[in-house]
């Protein structure tokens, strides 16, 4: 009986292990599919040197890059918004602060990262860029600066959480050898610790930029939905997101290239956080080594 | 932390009078860690240019007591220290006294090496560096010094820019000698610096520890005996967090006042 009982779950277990790899599988097969098809109507060159994205006008432009500075501008302002307090938030709790405000604390940043997107989309939109404008007279309604600065405090926890484990795995033991030769705990932090912590910060950020490209709801709702090849951040852009977004809500007919487009762009982003997630992955592996 | 200070002026004038003997002078020290009292009441005067070993079985409050002279114990939350510590006659335990100042004056080397993950050069530069000096030549020559000091020299100049964890462990904890002495302090704490050492390192460093007492105040923990009774001059035994016996070496190891040393150091218990 209990033979069978573990069987059962053994098996249950596997199937569902294979489910996953399946589904994964089946995602990807469709992406590659249907961008291959794409493909064979628009150049791959075009794709990648045309500055202009307007597969739903009349006069049809299928150049990514509009779409690609949308989403690396969008991410870029909020790294440059969560590197900086989240990295002083996790040095904080793990240098400086008391272990029971440790305790209490890291949970609700973590909640930060819970809030729907939704939520934190309409907060750019309502909040942020009416606040911004008195300050940025030319500040469009929709723009990539609010929509980041949103974004890159949504993805506060994901820099601060894993940072922080970095920083509080580090033995002991070196931090006992700085003070021994009278260093503060601002030098230890810095000139020990944080080194000391480098592939797990690193990481930790690498993780928080796969989040940033990937995000959506956010830029679809504060940051436009006007392709735009440009670097200023006060006027609308889209990302890549947004734009799949936009055309999976519209009415575009199945099949047809409009359609497919979704899929080209689907893959760009794909490759992108692939791209990350493989090297965060290398130098977790790395860093595992170095601490056994 | 709390410390609980203990203003007994009469005592001071008489203490003042001798102090200058001494280069460390504990009093009445109490250690609490919560309710638990892990040190009691101990006071003992430590010689310059001495080496003292402190001895006793596992969880008898020697680390306790050796890091109260660096002030290491603040970092545990419910640490509590009752008494006066004083160093070349400053109390150490006075709130106004600066931690990084003490520090470079009382280097410690601990149980395990415990090198940064950094070049050997860096590691014992580190201490120099903390403290703003920036004159590369000077900084160069400290570290050569140390280095030599340490016994390492001729063993890594070749190779300074290495990481420091590619040493073996006798080199690493020599390296940690030689970064605590590039900062140049005058009393050295070792709390059972040999212990994860292989003999040959074992011997290097004790040898070393016996150059180093021409110039530094040594304090080592230690739980082999023939090594205390090598190297040191004076030897304290704890129990239980108290000061059975402290007296010289070759008393307490040939002609013990009291029992109980007598049976720890011939192992009968332990
Ligand atoms: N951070 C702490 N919190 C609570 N109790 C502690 C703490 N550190 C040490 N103790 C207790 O204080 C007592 C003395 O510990 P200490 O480490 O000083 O002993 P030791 O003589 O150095 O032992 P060993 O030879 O094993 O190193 C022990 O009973 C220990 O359990
Ligand atoms: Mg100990």
């Amino acid at each position: 009986m209990r033979k069978i009982k573990e069987f059962v779950i053994e098996k249950s277990l596997l199937s569902s292990a294979l489910v996953t790899i399946a589904v994964t599988v089946g995602i990807i097969s469709v992406l590659a599919f249907e961008a291959f098809s794409f493909f064979q109507e628009v150049s791959i060159v075009d794709f990648f040197t045309d500055t202009q994205w307007t597969p739903l006008f009349t006069k049809k432009h299928y150049g990514i890059l509009p779409l690609l500075t949308g989403t690396l501008l969008t991410t870029f302002i909020a790294i440059s918004v969560a590197l900086p307090i989240g990295l002083s938030i996790s040095i904080y709790l793990s240098e400086y602060a008391p272990k029971s405000f440790r305790k209490t604390i890291k949970p609700l940043l973590e909640l930060l990262a819970a809030v729907p997107t939704v939520v934190y989309g309409f907060f750019a939109l309502v909040v942020v860029t009416p606040f911004l404008q008195q300050f940025i007279p030319g500040l469009s309604g929709f723009n990539s600066l609010s929509a980041g600065i949103v974004m890159g405090i949504m993805i506060i926890p994901f820099v601060s959480s894993l940072s922080e484990d970095a920083l509080f795995a580090v033995p002991k033991a070196l931090r006992e050898a700085s003070y021994g030769m009278g260093a503060t705990r601002l030098q230890t932090a810095f000139k020990v610790v944080v080194p000391a912590a480098s592939s797990g910060i690193i990481v930790s950020i690498i993780l928080a930029i796969s989040r940033a490209i990937g995000e959506t709801m956010i830029v679809a709702i504060a940051a436009g939905q006007q392709p735009r090849l440009t670097l200023d951040p006060t006027v609308p852009v889209e990302t890549i997101t947004a734009y799949i977004v936009q055309v999976s809500l519209g009415d575009v007919p199945h099949g047809s290239l409009e359609y497919k487009t979704i899929f080209a762009a689907g893959i760009t982003l794909f490759a992108f956080t692939f791209l990350l997630n493989t090297l965060s992955f290398r130098i977790r592996k790395k860093f595992r080594e170095k601490y056994d | 932390m709390n410390v609980i200070m203990t203003e007994n002026t009469e005592n001071l004038n008489t203490e003042d009078k001798i102090a200058e003997k001494y280069k460390l002078q504990t009093k009445d020290v109490n250690v609490f860690y919560g309710d638990f009292q892990a040190i009691k009441e101990v006071s003992m005067n430590i010689k310059p240019n001495s080496i003292t070993a402190f001895i006793g079985p596992s969880g008898c409050g020697k680390s306790t007591f050796l890091r109260l002279f660096n002030r290491m114990n603040d970092y545990i939350e419910d640490f509590k220290m009752e008494g006066k510590i004083k160093i070349d006659d400053t109390n150490i335990y006075k709130n106004k006294i600066q931690l990084e100042q003490l520090r470079k004056q009382v280097g410690m080397v601990f149980q395990k090496p415990n090198p940064f993950p950094k070049s050997i050069f860096e590691n014992v530069a580190y201490g120099l560096k903390i403290q703003g000096i920036k004159d590369k030549k000077l900084i160069a020559a400290r570290v050569e010094k140390a280095l030599v000091q340490a016994d390492l020299w001729n063993e890594v100049k070749d190779n300074l820019n290495k990481s420091a964890l590619t040493l073996s462990g006798g080199q690493q904890q020599r390296l940690c000698i030689a970064r605590t002495l590039a900062v140049e302090p005058s009393i050295l704490l070792m709390d059972e610096p040999t212990s994860a050492l292989d003999p040959i390192s074992t011997a290097k460093i004790e040898e070393l520890i016996h150059q180093l007492k021409k110039e530094y105040t040594i304090i080592i923990v230690t739980h082999n005996m023939q090594q205390a009774a090598r190297i040191s001059d004076y030897t304290a035994f704890f129990y239980m967090g108290e000061l059975i016996e402290f007296d010289k070496t070759k008393k307490i190891f040939t002609n013990p006042d009291k029992k109980r040393t007598e049976n720890y150091i011939t192992g009968r218990f332990g």
